[in-house]
């Protein structure tokens, strides 16, 4: 199948000026290839710091690759400026981690929901107000709403809000930067289930950011696993939370704690002593417990463990 | 085993702008020497308001409403002076927070930090403050206290600032350990490390640990008891294993429900029972059970009585009008 978007070779570096002028460079992402077919939702997961977020941030283009390419539609989007990236922005939209920071607290939610559509074109007053009251059906919400300020609400009712929003304008794809982090585990029940529901009924594409590996599972079908700019596990979302191969993957599924299962103990070393930036071999090289010499030299390439299911190590 | 906490009958209510704002209903709880008592519940139901309540730190100050009692060693927390409290924050009752960034002062290098919280409540020279202030950062496994005693916090990571209160949080050997929600920023894998530095802190010293979580998966591999909280009130306690393998309260089982799991469900069924509704507001007033409205198990007497307790053996007890099902 035809891939709807498609990364090649991603690269980001960000040069960061200290006050005294000189420039050091924070490698985000070390080249990231990924492709994702229409209707399909891609789990991305990682630690804090591996590139998650600076990966939708430059997808839905609020920063420029430093290197490689952004391939939407077969449309080469990584360096589009102004029109052409607002007709982009229509196609991809996103949901950010903290709904009580992502709307504007001054925007009743009609507003919030009309704004979008005439950004995007010539509407009626009535036809945008229709379209808002259809949106908040769609994530389970009256129309009594449309007057409300999101103060009125809570987190879980902001982020319905927020995914509603992001339907406005009938996008292929939405990007899902931790959409469930900040709420409660009954929330985030209603909050995935909407989502769920809502990919069947449009047939919309994910990119699902988040930490917490068993959400992922919950909503992706396949998942990718980063770790310092890097993937080190591709797959379908069953075979790499059921039979990890990747190290790094295997050490992110002890340390998730479920109810029922027993404690493991984690090595109390300290990771972030030792954790200096590898150039030519694996980033994982120094937290890794079955590390040699082959691995600090040479960049593992992606092994197939299965037809779909690729690792980035030496000993998958 | 000698109870270090044992809080009786504890009814909380603030007085602000809105009025008087009944927070805490009815809540006993006890704490064991050497024991870890998890408080899990969904924002709101009055978690972190118990923490503070045992610390007397209530927003408000000295308007809030207390009633019950708050026994800590033998004394009664709720008819200590201001001056009186004191001597026991830090010292015998320490806490660590959610956000060790907002917790450490960013002007201050770790060292200074750490001295002034052993100087205060030891008499002890600035040099041999600084000596122990090292030994508990080898406690919790920092493997370079001097570099860590000079550094300043924002050069730390999220992990190691959050090592950094544990140590400082242990570094008076507190009889009772408050920890509210401290892996919640964190990742998973430095989660479960604090978890064991917790646990083995626990164990080392005889420190009762009150966790307060709303993760039942952290709860479940850290406490000895749980205690599960809704709007104010405790609806169910009893042995972690007990409450989490047989939940027994129809708030329990509705939250075990929603985490999403990694094994596939039997009945092949993959919708993740959300629960309706939210954690109401503390001024609703409600008659009879408060997680009756959004309970799939409601009957009428619900609506119209508060729950009686139901107290079984071991330590368990139920806030319900239904009954206990009994084991086979």
């Amino acid at each position: 199948m035809e891939p709807l978007l498609e990364i090649r070779d991603l690269k980001k570096t960000f040069k960061i000026k200290n006050f005294f002028g000189s420039t050091t460079e924070v490698q985000a992402l070390k080249g990231i290839s990924l492709s994702i077919a229409k209707g399909e939702s891609l789990g991305i997961v990682g630690e804090s710091g591996c590139g998650k977020s600076t990966l939708a941030n430059l997808i839905i283009r609020l920063d420029e690759p430093t290197e490689g390419s952004i391939i939407l539609d077969g449309q080469d989007i990584s360096h589009i400026k102004e029109k052409a990236l607002r007709k982009l922005r229509s196609r991809i939209q996103i949901v950010f981690q903290d709904p009580y920071s992502s709307l504007s607290p001054r925007m009743t939610v009609e507003e919030i929901l009309t704004e979008p559509m005439c950004v995007e074109g010539v509407k009626t007053t009535k036809q945008m107000r229709d379209k808002a009251v259809e949106l908040l059906e769609l994530v389970g919400m009256r129309s009594s709403n449309l007057s409300r300020y999101p103060h009125e609400f809570s987190g879980g009712q902001r982020q319905r809000l927020s995914i509603a929003r992001a339907l406005t304008t009938e996008p292929d794809i939405l990007l899902l930067d931790e959409p469930t982090s900040a709420l409660d585990v009954s929330v985030q029940a209603q909050v995935l289930n909407i989502l769920t529901s809502l990919q069947k009924q449009m047939n919309l594409t994910y990119l699902f950011i988040s930490h917490n590996l068993a959400v992922v599972k919950y909503i992706s079908n396949r998942t990718a696993v980063m770790y310092r700019g890097k993937v080190m596990e591709i797959g379908p979302s069953k075979n790499i939370l059921m039979s990890p191969a990747h190290p790094y993957t295997k050490k992110l599924l002890e340390a998730v704690p479920i109810v029922g299962k027993p404690f493991h103990q984690p090595d109390t070393e300290d990771a972030s002593v030792n954790d200096g930036d590898i150039v030519d071999g694996c980033s994982y090289y120094y937290r890794c417990p079955f590390a040699e010499k082959r691995c600090l030299e040479q960049q593992p390439e992606f092994l197939a463990k299965e037809a779909s299911h690729l690792v980035a190590c030496w000993k998958g | 085993m000698e109870n270090i906490l044992s809080i009786k009958n504890l009814s909380v209510s603030l007085s602000g702008k809105r009025g008087i704002v009944p927070i805490l209903h009815n809540i006993s709880l006890e704490v064991e020497q050497g024991h870890i008592l998890g408080i899990v519940g969904e924002s709101g139901s009055g978690k972190s308001m118990t923490a503070f309540a045992i610390n007397q730190l209530l927003p408000g100050g000295r308007k809030s409403i207390v009633d019950g009692s708050i026994s800590f060693c033998g004394e009664d927390l709720t008819e200590k002076t201001e001056k009186e409290m004191t001597k026991f924050r830090g010292k015998e009752i320490a806490m660590i927070f959610q956000e060790p960034m907002t917790c450490l002062n960013p002007v201050f290098t770790i060292g200074r930090q750490m001295k002034d919280v052993i100087m205060t409540h030891q008499k002890k020279s600035s040099k041999e403050a600084e000596k122990q202030a090292e030994e508990m950062l080898e406690k919790v496994h920092i493997r370079n206290p001097n570099r860590v005693l000079s550094c300043y916090p924002y050069e730390l990571s999220g992990g190691m600032r959050q090592r950094v209160m544990i140590a400082i949080a242990l570094s008076c050997s507190p009889k009772l350990l408050i920890a509210d929600e401290p892996t919640t920023a964190l990742d998973v894998t430095i989660q479960a490390q604090i978890i064991f530095l917790i646990k083995e802190a626990c164990k080392a010293t005889g420190t009762g640990v009150i966790f307060i979580s709303h993760d039942l998966g952290v709860v479940s591999q850290l406490c000895d008891t749980i205690a599960v909280m809704y709007s104010g009130q405790i609806v169910e306690v009893g042995r972690a294993a007990d409450v989490l393998a047989h939940p027994q309260h129809p708030y329990t089982k509705a939250l075990l429900a929603s985490i999403p799991s990694f094994t596939p469900r039997e009945d092949g069924n993959d919708t993740l029972s959300a629960i309706p509704g939210m954690v109401p507001d503390p001024l609703e007033v409600i008659t009879g059970c408060r997680f009756a409205p959004r309970c799939s198990y409601a009957m009428d007497i619900c609506h119209k009585k508060v729950p009686p307790l139901q107290i079984f053996a071991d330590g368990y007890s139920l806030h319900c009008h239904l009954q206990k099902e009994v084991e086979n």
